[in-house]
């Protein structure tokens, strides 16, 4: 089933980090396995924030080795963000297994992250001026809590509860999905898409690569190639309408837009909340109320429509 | 078919389907009949005396608890307050009451009534009214999408706008739509009216057995099997009679409605093998 949520302050920075961990809680029924985060915070000029994790959950209750593995893999990615000439201004470590970076580079950023991802167990969540991604195993407060998220300050943010269905329990195949290599674009997805293969196929072809066998990574994929062709947001996704065959309902981030797109049937929920300073839209309206409890005005977006707001 | 203005107490009850036409849709009940419209065990309550309920505190369930404990102390006008867009809140109710929820519900509120009158006077999510029997719900704001799934009875309405599939797989009553409504609305409708006042999305009325869809605004395109019928004086005379029970208006009156109804040329209307269909068609 999966719960998706996003919200956007016009013209101001608020805790975007409590206000959608709140909603997200709301949506736990819609999915309970895993909660992910895209949140967009105040850029800092001239550096990236790179979230990276290098294991699963699940491989830290298993096996001998594994807390050695995960230090190993860790120096092995400094090594290489040394050797590409990225200088790591700080470093936090999220979890024993997940980290948040905030690296000065200039160089080919689909170079850092093929990287940083051929070693063993690597997994670059995020690289962004603005995104911040992180997602793991746990409702909405548990991730929030391990992360840190409850006080993390920005303009807009997106997120998602996974049910999963037709891949594993993991991070990997967690939403959102960043949009490799794109700095600050983020999706999440609540359908499934029917022509998933034969998309994903072409995208391959033209040199993008996929973490997980998850239909909604490529929409991820699937727009940032159509912004790489020169589309600007609202285009990719009107295009993404046409092409991608299924149900679906999506929200997208970049640094300073929000945008939702439904398929042709209309066969996945949202709920959308717009006042002028502010934008809240969910799956259920029972998530913007957990940010709004009084009484307010909620419509629900038609078949195959497009909506883009502006930080 | 008896004559629409004969007075049976059935009308007064709220529990006539008043077809117009259609061999499905010829189904009257007799005064002397009313007596069977009632469950045994439902309670009897006095509409005259009213109870509350804050719902701020209580999960789906004990509110829907809540509502049966006044409704068995014979308590027959309820006032829900906060409701909050809580799921599944005044669902199988199956007798006479009057409910009223001041706020929004979540999905598949007001589901499996037989009977009650209910207001909501803010919004309502997905699937709204379905398996409804006999009674009244009226939405203030906007309704989701599947608005009045299989209702079988009774009157469903919302003064703003609903989404998709409204009244699919409709089989019965009648559901009214002030403002437009999404995609493949009428989707296999089997009987019933509907009436949607402003603009109906593509594909209206896909599949429809029987039943009628009137509207006022534009269609986006018609589905499968629908084709558009006449209006007749009783089609206009019905809509101005319905549309002013609960103070709406067409927008550009109800004699520029068009009225949507099965072409009932699907192979299931006939003794032709599908193979034989398809040199037919």
């Amino acid at each position: 089933m999966c719960g998706i949520a996003g919200l956007i302050h016009r013209g101001k920075s608020s805790n975007v980090g409590r206000e959608l961990t709140d909603m997200l809680q709301s949506l736990k029924h819609r999915g309970p396995d895993s909660t992910g985060f895209a949140l967009y915070g105040n850029p800092k000029s001239g550096e990236h924030v790179l979230r990276f994790k290098v294991a699963e959950q699940e491989d830290m209750r298993h096996g001998f080795q594994i807390h050695d593995q995960v230090r190993e893999r860790r120096a092995e990615v400094d090594r290489r963000l040394d050797e590409l000439g990225a200088r790591r201004v700080s470093e936090e470590e999220a979890t024993e297994y997940a980290y948040r970076y905030w690296i000065s580079y200039d160089g080919d950023m689909k170079k850092l992250a093929d990287y940083v991802e051929d070693i063993e167990g690597a997994e670059i969540l995020s690289i962004g001026n603005a995104l911040e991604l992180v997602k793991d195993l746990g409702d909405a407060t548990v991730v929030s809590s391990q992360y840190g998220l409850g006080e993390f300050g920005g303009t807009h943010a997106i997120g998602h509860t996974r049910m999963a269905t037709e891949s594993d329990v993991d991070i990997r195949s967690a939403h959102p999905y960043w949009a490799y290599p794109f700095n600050d674009i983020s999706v999440v997805h609540n359908g499934q898409l029917t022509n998933y293969w034969g998309f994903r196929r072409e995208m391959e072809r033209r040199g993008h690569r996929f973490m997980s066998n998850c239909d909604s990574e490529l929409i991820a994929v699937y727009l940032a190639d159509r912004m790489e062709r020169g589309e600007d947001l609202e285009e990719a996704m009107h295009r993404s309408v046409d092409e991608l065959d299924g149900v679906f309902t999506y929200v997208v981030a970049t640094s300073d837009k929000l945008g939702m797109a439904k398929d042709v049937m209309a066969a996945k929920p949202m709920v959308l909340y717009e006042s002028d300073d502010f934008v809240a839209l969910a799956s259920e309206e029972v998530a913007i109320r957990s940010v709004f409890p009084h009484e307010i005005d909620t419509y629900d977006p038609y078949e195959g429509e497009v909506m883009v707001w502006q930080s | 078919m008896a004559e629409l203005d004969q007075a049976h107490e059935s009308y007064e009850l709220g529990m006539h389907t008043e077809q117009l036409s259609g061999r499905t849709q010829q189904v009257f009940f007799s005064a002397e009949e009313s007596g069977n419209l009632v469950y045994p065990w439902a309670p009897v309550v006095d509409f005259e005396k009213s109870g509350e309920i804050d719902a701020e505190s209580l999960n789906q369930q004990e509110v829907n608890a809540e509502i049966r404990r006044l409704m068995s102390e014979g308590i027959g006008t309820i006032t829900v307050r906060n409701p909050g867009a809580k799921h599944s809140l005044g669902v199988g109710i199956l007798s006479r009451l009057n409910l009223h929820f001041d706020g929004s519900l979540g999905y598949f509120g007001c589901g499996l009534l037989d009977g009650p009158n209910v207001t909501v006077s803010g919004r309502v999510g997905w699937s709204c009214g379905e398996n409804m029997m006999a009674g009244t719900v009226l939405i203030e704001k906007n309704g989701g999408s599947t608005f009045g799934a299989a209702i079988r009875g009774g009157d469903l309405v919302c003064k703003g706008d609903v989404g998709s599939r409204t009244g699919i797989d409709q089989k019965g009553g009648t559901i009214i739509v002030g403002g437009r409504a999404g995609a493949f609305s009428g989707f296999m409708m089997q009987r019933g009216r509907m009436v949607i006042l402003g603009d109906a999305g593509k594909n209206l009325g896909d599949s429809m057995y029987d039943g009628t869809i009137y509207v006022g605004g534009s269609i986006a395109d018609l589905g499968v099997d629908a084709v558009e019928g006449e209006m007749t004086d009783l089609d206009r005379e019905w809509l101005t009679r319905k549309l002013a029970q609960y103070g709406l208006e067409a927008p550009n009156g109800v004699e520029n409605m068009t009225k949507i109804v099965s072409g009932k040329q699907l192979w299931n209307y006939d003794n032709l093998e599908p193979t034989e269909k398809k040199l037919v068609l």
